[in-house]
């Protein structure tokens, strides 16, 4: 055999570990995915067996009729909860966004004073966990008369979203050379329009996945709106689940049911925005 | 169409002055070159002419106006980048065209005009591609047209053909002449590229940290450069440049060789001064082998040996050792030399330049 197609066996062999790898990967992290998926199907005798049931003997959709059947027959006020979840997600994404934006242009394209010190105290806010801030939040809340309210749960996912979006979006105008905005400027854009005109379409992608970072970490947060909302009219679907826990007994199948009720949104909206995320947008303006 | 003058313009960051206070009238369609190594302040003053730089003393006028405090978008000026700064989702026919929708002008209009622009630089056939799927030359051309469409007053230039490879840049620099003769506008084009400048431009300002040191034609630049760093700055090969004290009707240089002081300069300067005298390659060659061979008035006859060859076909490069180092001279008709070879060589002293050690200023009256 020939060095040549020697080179080319080791080559195919080296494709095939490395797909066989990968499948092992996407299989260990999509697994827990499936788990609740195939949960929310089957009975709470299946789902507690020892040794683990792989393949489910009956499927059911009871559990998701259960859920939607009202107070008393098993369900929870789960649209509702959708609702909140929902009112609560967007406001606060399209506010650190909106920060963000701001922000994040700011430390892409201005000279100031402090600069650095600022920004690197916006990271550090990200080192506190939210949990830690849960009980003083909780009491300067009920002092504000603010618990329990959608405002209540914005105005901590602003909070917490906005330093991270700061920073994603500066990466993303950063990129986007300073030369296009001036070179707008000069075709007679005002900062404003040449923003608006060059600048945002081109960073657009990245600002995209900023906000679905930020949507996610509300639609997904549990700690803190679990200490911050009550009753019906301000929790959020992470804290619904909860419903499912009574003194003695959790009804796993009825949880994991709403797990997947929470899941197809963000899924269906990162399906949706992906395609938007394509990065190299920007290759063509300069040299290159 | 229009003039543009300078008044005592500066640009200071804090504490550090980046242009000192400079004073310029360029004439009506004129075409001038700013030209100066890195860090001599001429970008930065045109993109203050630009108005994209605020302006720390001084004033700007374009057209008689005063612009200093004007956003870019009402100086009537378009620019070219040297990074071209294509917007890169928008097509070849959007680019062209933004200026205009920005301002809010009519479909036909626009259409006409991105088509009177693109005929005249070539663009037909790419005006449907983003400006990622262009050549460098392609997007220079864009970036030329985006600034034709607009019909500026004044054509601003920031390098810009720093970013093609020599051949193409060659091409381009053709185009933008013939360019500037079609449009007939105002055009400021900063390069540090010498032969850039001298090959395009009416008048040539060299500038060196941010004063200018001469303005003045190619030919005037060339031939009677204002200072010891125009002298050494324009010209390629560069002047042969040398320190030497005057004694008695003699340069003595530092290794104690002399030549004769060249006879134009013999009024203006006394036994003991310093000076630094320089030659061009092309009035330093091995006798009979010069451009001007024969017909110089004042030609000194010296043997030196040869350290280098440097053939380019028609003409050869030879280095000679003088006072310590190489001196480049330029021989026509070349015959083939040997390193070490000892050669007779003729200075045309007639064509020689001498500078004032200390000021750097020519001594020329």
């Amino acid at each position: 055999m020939d060095e040549n197609s020697s080179a080319r066996l080791k080559r195919r062999l080296l494709g095939i570990i490395y797909r066989i790898g990968l499948f092992l990967a996407m299989l260990t992290i999509c697994l827990p995915g499936l788990w609740i998926v195939l949960s929310s199907l089957r009975p709470t005798v299946e789902i507690m067996a020892k040794p683990p049931v792989w393949i489910p003997q009956e499927i059911s959709f009871d559990a998701y009729v259960a859920m939607f059947s009202g107070i008393g027959k098993g369900g929870i006020p789960v649209i509702e909860y959708f609702r909140n979840s929902l009112i609560i997600s967007v406001t606060s994404t399209v506010i650190a966004v909106a920060i963000g934006m701001a922000g994040g242009y700011a430390f892409a394209r201005y000279r100031f004073r402090g600069k650095s010190s600022v920004f690197l105290g916006l990271m550090l806010t990200r080192t506190v966990p939210g949990i830690a801030l849960s009980l003083p939040l909780f009491f300067l809340y009920v002092r504000l008369g603010i618990i329990d309210t959608h405002f209540g749960l914005i105005l901590a996912y602003v909070a917490l979203n906005v330093p991270f979006t700061i920073w994603l979006i500066d990466g993303f105008f950063r990129q986007v050379p300073k030369d296009l905005a001036e070179a707008a400027q000069i075709d007679g854009c005002t900062r404003w329009q040449a923003f608006w005109q060059v600048e945002f379409p081109l960073a657009g992608p990245g600002i995209a996945s900023a906000a679905i970072f930020a949507f996610l970490t509300c639609w997904n947060e549990f700690a803190l709106a679990s200490q911050l909302t009550r009753s019906v009219s301000a929790k959020t679907l992470p804290v619904g689940l909860l419903d499912y826990t009574a003194e003695f007994t959790i009804d796993w199948r009825g949880m994991c049911a709403l797990a997947v009720v929470m899941i197809i949104p963000a899924l269906t909206l990162t399906y949706i925005v992906q395609k938007h995320l394509v990065g190299g947008l920007t290759s063509g303006a300069v040299k290159g | 169409m229009a003039t543009v003058t300078l008044t005592k313009l500066t640009k200071r960051y804090g504490t550090i002055g980046i242009v000192h206070g400079i004073d310029l009238d360029i004439a009506d369609r004129e075409f001038i070159a700013l030209v100066g190594p890195s860090g001599c302040g001429k970008s930065t003053t045109l993109r203050m002419i630009a108005g994209l730089e605020e302006i720390s003393a001084g004033s700007i006028e374009i057209g008689g106006r005063i612009v200093n405090d004007l956003p870019p978008r009402s100086r009537n000026i378009s620019m070219v980048f040297q990074s071209y700064a294509l917007y890169p989702h928008m097509t070849v026919r959007e680019n062209l065209g933004f200026s205009l929708k920005i301002a809010g002008a009519a479909k036909e209009d626009m259409d006409r005009r991105v088509a009177e622009a693109s005929a005249i630089l070539g663009l037909d056939t790419l005006l449907d591609r983003r400006p990622s799927q262009l050549s460098g030359g392609q997007r220079q051309r864009v970036a030329m047209g985006r600034a034709i469409v607009r019909d500026p007053d004044v054509f601003l230039f920031d390098e810009p053909l720093s970013n093609l490879d020599a051949k193409l840049r060659t091409q381009m620099r053709t185009e933008i002449k013939k360019l500037h003769a079609k449009v007939q506008s105002t055009v400021i084009y900063v390069t540090h590229d010498q032969v850039e400048a001298m090959t395009l431009a009416d008048r040539i300002v060299i500038m060196r940290d941010g004063h200018i040191e001469q303005v003045g034609t190619p030919d005037e630049v060339f031939r009677r450069p204002a200072t010891r760093f125009v002298a050494g700055f324009i010209g390629s090969p560069p002047m042969n440049l040398h320190e030497a004290t005057i004694d008695d009707g003699q340069m003595v240089f530092a290794s104690g060789e002399k030549l004769p002081l060249p006879g134009q300069f013999k009024a203006n300067v006394a036994t003991g001064d310093k000076v630094v005298f320089g030659l061009r390659p092309d009035d330093i060659y091995p006798t009979g082998h010069g451009i001007s061979s024969g017909g110089a008035a004042d030609v000194h006859q010296i043997e030196l040996p040869i350290t280098v060859t440097e053939p380019l076909g028609n003409e050869t490069l030879v280095f000679v050792e003088f006072n310590g180092t190489d001196w480049v001279s330029r021989m026509l008709n070349p015959r083939p030399l040997r390193p070490g070879e000892r050669v007779a060589m003729s200075l045309d002293m007639s064509q020689a330049h001498l500078f004032a050690t200390e000021t750097g200023k020519t001594l020329r009256s």
